[in-house]
């Protein structure tokens, strides 16, 4: 474990980058998810169409086929940026997709009497969101949404493949140098399950006190 | 009918609300044609719609270097999912075992390998067995890697769908005599497995997107074949897309698939999906209860 001790600052630059990447990457996924969403249920057909098209494609390709697409790919065609800036497109673009069928499930998951009800009091098609339905339907997102931004901490991992130097890629780097790759893939789990675990706790700790209790 | 999704969100539209729906139809789809027609022009101006870079896909040696590919990805993620499946099961076994130390101990497993990134299972089953003299193989490594990752979610799913049955249904099997195992075997198992389906065809499309991680093991499936010819023929762009549109194919079929199962269990038990708790793995969880709740919405209103 020693080579472990003497690195720990390998560790540390890494979780950083890893956490900052995560963290970015999730403010990307929010603004994108919610687009979807609001395009996936628009009366305007030519945008549900794009919604859908977006949500379906992502869904169904490899994240690592996304990375290699934007950073070998779209190269050919100009469109040029960081390794790191990539990396925030392509998580934020990816975990985008599905926060915006989680947004909707959960404004699908509202009640219709709830709506219905908000309408029959005379409230307008943007006070029955903003007072009625999105609180509602924002409550009961919020432990999936949980699960994604953990799911995405893990995801971040695949950004090593375009050499951006986060966790995995900073011990992968640092079990080449040593020879020493299984104490070095021990600490790096420990270093990924403190980030992992206590966001799963954070997170259940803020769905227990949003929750609707019915 | 208005648009699905927003029946009850706001009143039927009235003649002038119709009318800009139409127009702002108009004003996106005309913005999508702008927006295509810019890419194309991008495109074509780079030098990327020559058909020197589409050629080779119409040459049956390269398709076949491509679709053997894909068969080597889907060798890889059946032998992970049967291993997965497996594991996962005696993983919910001793979950929902009545000696405490079993219960702990597939929880700990559990937490430590849906905590840790499927990328560093892979260096562990590849580059860290290595070190040791352990000569794996690129597939074994990566199907092992898979079989654990996926082993840990399917465990939960298994979990949380025998946990969603009534505990009435136990009690009535107990109520008539059963032991702990005729019980489960008889009466519990069966049920819970019908409600699990769809969740575990849906893994099966996050474990299929996953083997393409395999390329940094050296295993030769589809992604690592689409590098070698996107380098071969200098068209990285156009292979890619063409192996994207490859993957898009299985994985939506699958995850229809999925949605289907879906639906017919809602309609033929009227049992909801069962919905993990927490949702850690992306794909496993609220998608396919949300999808379902949507197909269904018609027969519930």
């Amino acid at each position: 474990m020693d080579v472990v001790l003497d690195n720990l600052d390998v560790f540390v630059r890494g979780m950083r980058t890893t956490v900052s990447l995560t963290m970015l990457s999730f403010g990307v996924a929010l603004v994108i998810g919610i687009v979807v969403a609001a395009f996936r249920v628009s009366p305007i057909p030519p945008l549900r169409a794009v919604g859908a098209l977006y949500v379906e494609m992502i869904q169904s390709s490899p994240l690592v086929l996304l990375f290699f697409l934007f950073y070998y790919g779209l190269t050919k065609v100009g469109i040029q940026y960081g390794e790191f800036t990539t990396a925030v497109i392509v998580l934020g673009g990816y975990t985008g997709a599905y926060v915006g069928e989680m947004v909707r499930s959960g404004i699908n998951a509202v009640s219709t009497g709830q709506a219905e009800a908000a309408r029959s009091l005379g409230l307008t098609f943007p006070q029955v969101m903003r007072v009625v339905v999105l609180p509602q339907a924002l409550r009961t997102i919020v432990a999936p949404l949980g699960g994604l931004f953990i799911a995405l901490i893990k995801n971040s991992s695949i950004a090593a493949v375009i050499a951006v130097s986060d966790l995995l890629y900073e011990i992968d780097q640092l079990s080449t140098a040593t020879a020493q790759p299984i104490p070095i893939y021990l600490g790096a789990a420990a270093a990924y399950l403190l980030l992992t675990v206590p966001s799963g706790i954070l997170i259940d700790q803020i769905d227990r006190r949003v929750a609707i209790r019915r | 009918m208005s648009a699905p999704g927003v029946l009850a969100l706001a009143d039927e539209l009235g003649p002038r609300g119709r009318r800009r729906v139409r127009i702002a139809t108009g004003v996106a789809g005309l913005l999508l044609l702008l927006l295509a027609w810019v890419a194309v022009r991008r495109l074509g101006d780079r030098g990327q719609l020559d058909w020197a870079r589409w050629e080779p896909f119409t040459q049956w040696s390269v398709m076949k270097f491509l679709l053997l590919g894909m068969v080597n990805t889907l060798k890889a993620a059946a032998a992970a999912m049967g291993l997965a499946l497996l594991l996962g099961s005696a993983l919910a076994l001793l979950r929902l075992s009545r000696t405490a130390p079993l219960r702990w101990f597939a929880a700990g497993f559990v937490e430590f390998f849906r905590g840790v990134p499927l990328l560093l299972l892979i260096f562990f089953t590849f580059f860290g067995l290595r070190k040791y003299d352990i000569d794996i193989s690129p597939f074994r490594a990566l199907v092992l890697a898979l079989a654990i990752y996926n082993g840990a979610v399917l465990g939960e799913i298994f979990r949380a769908g025998i946990r969603s049955l009534d505990r009435g249904q136990t009690e009535a099997a107990y109520a008539m005599g059963l032991s702990y195992w005729q019980a489960m075997g008889l009466v519990v198992i069966p049920q819970a497995v019908r409600r699990m389906v769809p969740a575990i065809v849906s893994q099966l499309v996050t474990l299929l997107k996953d083997t393409s991680l395999g390329f940094i093991v050296t295993y030769d499936e589809l992604l690592r074949r689409s590098r070698s010819t996107g380098q071969f023929f200098n068209n990285p762009l156009q292979t890619t897309v063409v192996v994207a549109l490859m993957y898009i194919g299985v994985n939506y079929a699958l995850s229809r698939l999925a949605r289907w199962l879906e639906v017919r269990q809602r309609r033929r038990f009227g049992a909801g999906a069962i919905i993990v708790g927490g949702a850690e793995d992306l794909n496993t969880v609220g998608l396919v209860a949300a999808s379902a709740t949507d197909d269904l919405e018609p027969t519930v209103a």
